[in-house]
C-alpha cells in the first residue's frame, strides 16, 4: 500500500533523513520507533507532503506522493494526526471534526455519520462538542486529533506520537483504540517513543537512528531483540 | 457638547474606513504572517475605479441639471461600489499570485512571463512619453515586444530565486509591489488630482441639534453591512473556516486537505474588495482628491489600527479602526496639527503596553 524508497530529506542544510526505505501493507499496523530526532516525524511529514524529499519517494498505491500538492494527499485516502495534536484551538470540537471532513464537504449525511462514529469512539468529545478545542485537556485534544484524522475516511492513518504526554491510564486507552480502528479496516503507520506499547499492538516495526532504518522485523521479534530491549525498552 | 458629538460621528465614520482597510491587513497577516504593504494602494485603485466609473464608464447624470436622476445615480453608485470591489479583488488575487506565491512555492514559467511585462512597463512608458497620442498603438506593440523579450531574462533570473520563508524577503516584496502600484498609477492615471463629482443627492441631517452630512451616514451603513457580511463569511462558510484554520496552523490545515494556495488567494480577494469599497466611498463622498498616493496615509493608519486591535485578529481590526478614527478626530478637533501623529503615538503606546494588541492573545501550548 505504502512504499517508501530511499528517502533523503533536508531542512535547509540539516539532513533529517538519510535514505529511509519501508513498506506498509494493507491492513497492518506498522510502527516506527526511535529516539528523539531520529527522523520519525520527518518521514510521515514527507508522506503528507508537508516537506518534500531531495531524493527518493513515498509511493501510495503506486503514486509518487511528492509530485502532488499537500491537499490532494487527503483525497487519496491518507490522513495524519500530527505530533503535538495541532488541533484548531480557537474552534469548537465540532468545527475541528468538520474540518477533518473538509474534502467530503458535499456529503452532509456521511459527515454526520462519521461524527457519530467519532463520538462513539471518544465519548468525552461528545460531552465537549461545542467547547473550544483549546480548553480541552491534553488527552482530550489527542482524541480530537485522531477523531479529526478519521473524518476524511482514510485508508492509511498516520499517527505521530499519540501517547505523548498522556497519563498512563489514557495511554492504555489510546493504544486500545488504535487497535479498534485497525480492526475496522484502516491501515496504520504508528510513530512512537513508547516502544514497548507500540510493539505490543503493531504487526511489524522499524527502528530509526539518525535518519536511517537500523532494524526492521516483526513486532514480536523486535520485542525480544536484545539491542532493542536495551536501547528502547529500558532493560 | 454638540461639537463633541459631531466630531465623534466624524471619527466613527473615518474609523469605519480605517476598519475596512485594516481588515485586509489583518486577514492577510493571519494566513501568511505577512504585512501586505501594497494594501493601501489597492484602496487607491478602488478610488480610481470609482473616479472612472463616475466620470466615464457609467451614465451618471449631473444632479444640478437633472434632479430627477437621483434614483438612477443611486443605482449606478451601487453598481460602482461592486465594480470597485470586484476589480480590487482581482488585483488582490494577481498580487498574491505573482508577488507572494512565487516566494512561497518557487518561480514558475507564468511568473517569468508576468514579471517580464511588468519590467517592460517603464520602458514602454518612456516610449509612450516620446510619442504623440496618435502612436498609442505602436507604444503598446513595443510594450508587448519588450515584455516578450524580457521573459527569458526573467526566467533566467527566476532560476536563481529559491522559495523562501524569510519574513524579510516577503516584506521587501510587499514594499516593491506597493511601489509598482503607486508609480504605475502615476504613469497610467497621471499625477494630477482628480475629483469625483457629487453623484448622490446630499442632505444635511439634523438630529437633536447635531448636524451632519447624509453621505457620512451612507459610508457608515455600507461599511457596517460589509463587515457583517465578512463576519458571516469568516465564521460560517467553508472558505471562511479554512481561512481560520490556516491562520491558526497552516500545516494542520494542509493535513485537512485544504487547498491553502486557493484559500490564501481568496483571503487577498476578500481584503482587497473591502479596501476597494472604502476607497470608492471616500473618494465619492468626502471630496478628497484622487491621486496615485491616495492610499498612503490611510494605508499606514489602517496598518496601525490592525496592530492596535491585534495583528491577525479580525474583530480586533474593526475595533482598532474605530478607536483610531475616533481618537484622531477628537484630537484633530482641538489640535489639528497633531492629526497625523496620533496614529504613530498610538502605535508606540500599544507596542509598549500590549504588543499583542487589544484583542490579541498569546496562547500557551497545552501539554
Ligand atoms: N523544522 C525543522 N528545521 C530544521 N531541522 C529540523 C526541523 N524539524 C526537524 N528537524 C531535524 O530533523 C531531524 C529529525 O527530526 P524529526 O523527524 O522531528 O525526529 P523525530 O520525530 O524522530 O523526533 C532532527 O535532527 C531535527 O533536529
Ligand atoms: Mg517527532
Amino acid at each position: 500500500m505504502l512504499v517508501i524508497q530511499d528517502l533523503h530529506v533536508y531542512y535547509g542544510a540539516i539532513r533529517a533523513l538519510d535514505g529511509i526505505s519501508l513498506t506498509v501493507n494493507e491492513g497492518e499496523i506498522v510502527t516506527m520507533i526511535g529516539a528523539n530526532g531520529a527522523g520519525k516525524s520527518t518521514t510521515i511529514r514527507t508522506i503528507s507532503v508537508l516537506v518534500r524529499p531531495r531524493s527518493g519517494a513515498a509511493m501510495f498505491e503506486g503514486k509518487a506522493l511528492h509530485t502532488l500538492p499537500a491537499h490532494e494527499i487527503v483525497t487519496l485516502g491518507v490522513s495524519q494526526s500530527p505530533e503535538g495534536r495541532r488541533v484548531f484551538a480557537n474552534m469548537s470540537v465540532r468545527e475541528n471534526l468538520e474540518l477533518g471532513a473538509y474534502v467530503h464537504h458535499k456529503k452532509k449525511a456521511q459527515i454526520q455519520e462519521d461524527m457519530d462514529k467519532a463520538f462513539a469512539l471518544f465519548p468525552r468529545l461528545k460531552e465537549r462538542e461545542n467547547q473550544s478545542a483549546g480548553t480541552l485537556s491534553g488527552g482530550e485534544q489527542q482524541m480530537l486529533a485522531i477523531g479529526r484524522a478519521l473524518m476524511s475516511r482514510p485508508r492509511l492513518l498516520l499517527l505521530d506520537e499519540p501517547s505523548l504526554g498522556l497519563a498512563p491510564f489514557l495511554v492504555q486507552t489510546i493504544f486500545q483504540i488504535i487497535q479498534d480502528i485497525n480492526k475496522t479496516g484502516v491501515t496504520i503507520l504508528l510513530v512512537e517513543q513508547n516502544a514497548n506499547q507500540a510493539l505490543r499492538v503493531a504487526h511489524r516495526g522499524y527502528v530509526l537512528e539518525t535518519g536511517r532504518v537500523v532494524l526492521a522485523d516483526t513486532a514480536q521479534n523486535l520485542l525480544s531483540n536484545d539491542s532493542v530491549r536495551q536501547a528502547y525498552l529500558g532493560e | 457638547m454638540q461639537e463633541f458629538v459631531q466630531n465623534l460621528i466624524y471619527g466613527v465614520e473615518t474609523g469605519a474606513i480605517y476598519a475596512l482597510i485594516a481588515l485586509g491587513y489583518t486577514m492577510v497577516y493571519g494566513v501568511l504572517r505577512l504585512i501586505n504593504f501594497a494594501h493601501g494602494d489597492v484602496y487607491m485603485i478602488g478610488a480610481f475605479v470609482g473616479f472612472f466609473a463616475c466620470t466615464q464608464w457609467l451614465p451618471f447624470k449631473d444632479l444640478s441639471q437633472h434632479p430627477e436622476a437621483a434614483t438612477l445615480n443611486v443605482l449606478l453608485a451601487i453598481v460602482t461600489l461592486f465594480l470597485a470591489m470586484l476589480i480590487c479583488a482581482l488585483l488582490g488575487i494577481v498580487i498574491e499570485r505573482f508577488a507572494y506565491r512565487p516566494l512561497r512555492n518557487g518561480f514558475r514559467n507564468a511568473d517569468a512571463h508576468f514579471w517580464g511585462f511588468v519590467a517592460a512597463l517603464p520602458l514602454t512608458a518612456f516610449v509612450g512619453a516620446m510619442t504623440t497620442t496618435k502612436r498609442q498603438g505602436a507604444f503598446l506593440a513595443v510594450g508587448v515586444i519588450v515584455g516578450f523579450a524580457l521573459r527569458p531574462a526573467m526566467a533566467y533570473l527566476s532560476k536563481k530565486i529559491k522559495p523562501s520563508s524569510s519574513r524579510l524577503n516577503a516584506l521587501i516584496t510587499a514594499i516593491g509591489v506597493s511601489l509598482v502600484l503607486e508609480n504605475g498609477g502615476i504613469n497610467v492615471f497621471g499625477a494630477d488630482p482628480k475629483f469625483i463629482p457629487d453623484i448622490l443627492p446630499k442632505r444635511q441631517i439634523s438630529l437633536l441639534g447635531i448636524e451632519f452630512d447624509s453621505s457620512r451616514v451612507v459610508i457608515l451603513i455600507v461599511a457596517a453591512v460589509l463587515m457583517a457580511t465578512l463576519r458571516y463569511i469568516v465564521l460560517y462558510t467553508r472558505p471562511g473556516k479554512a481561512m481560520r484554520a490556516i491562520s491558526h496552523d497552516i500545516d494542520a490545515a494542509k493535513l485537512m486537505g485544504i487547498n491553502t494556495d486557493r484559500v490564501i488567494a481568496f483571503t487577498f480577494a476578500l481584503g482587497a474588495s473591502l479596501a476597494g469599497a472604502g476607497g470608492f466611498m471616500v473618494a465619492a463622498f468626502t471630496n478628497i482628491k484622487v491621486v496615485p498616493l491616495f492610499g498612503l496615509q490611510p494605508g499606514l493608519k489602517a496598518f496601525v489600527a490592525a496592530v492596535l486591535g491585534g495583528a491577525g485578529n479580525i474583530p480586533g481590526a474593526a475595533l482598532g479602526g474605530l478607536i483610531m478614527g475616533v481618537v484622531e478626530s477628537l484630537v484633530a478637533s482641538k489640535y489639528p496639527q497633531w492629526r497625523d501623529a496620533v496614529a504613530f503615538i498610538l502605535l508606540i503606546v500599544i507596542l509598549l503596553v500590549r504588543p499583542a494588541g487589544l484583542l490579541g492573545k498569546n496562547t500557551a501550548e497545552k501539554v
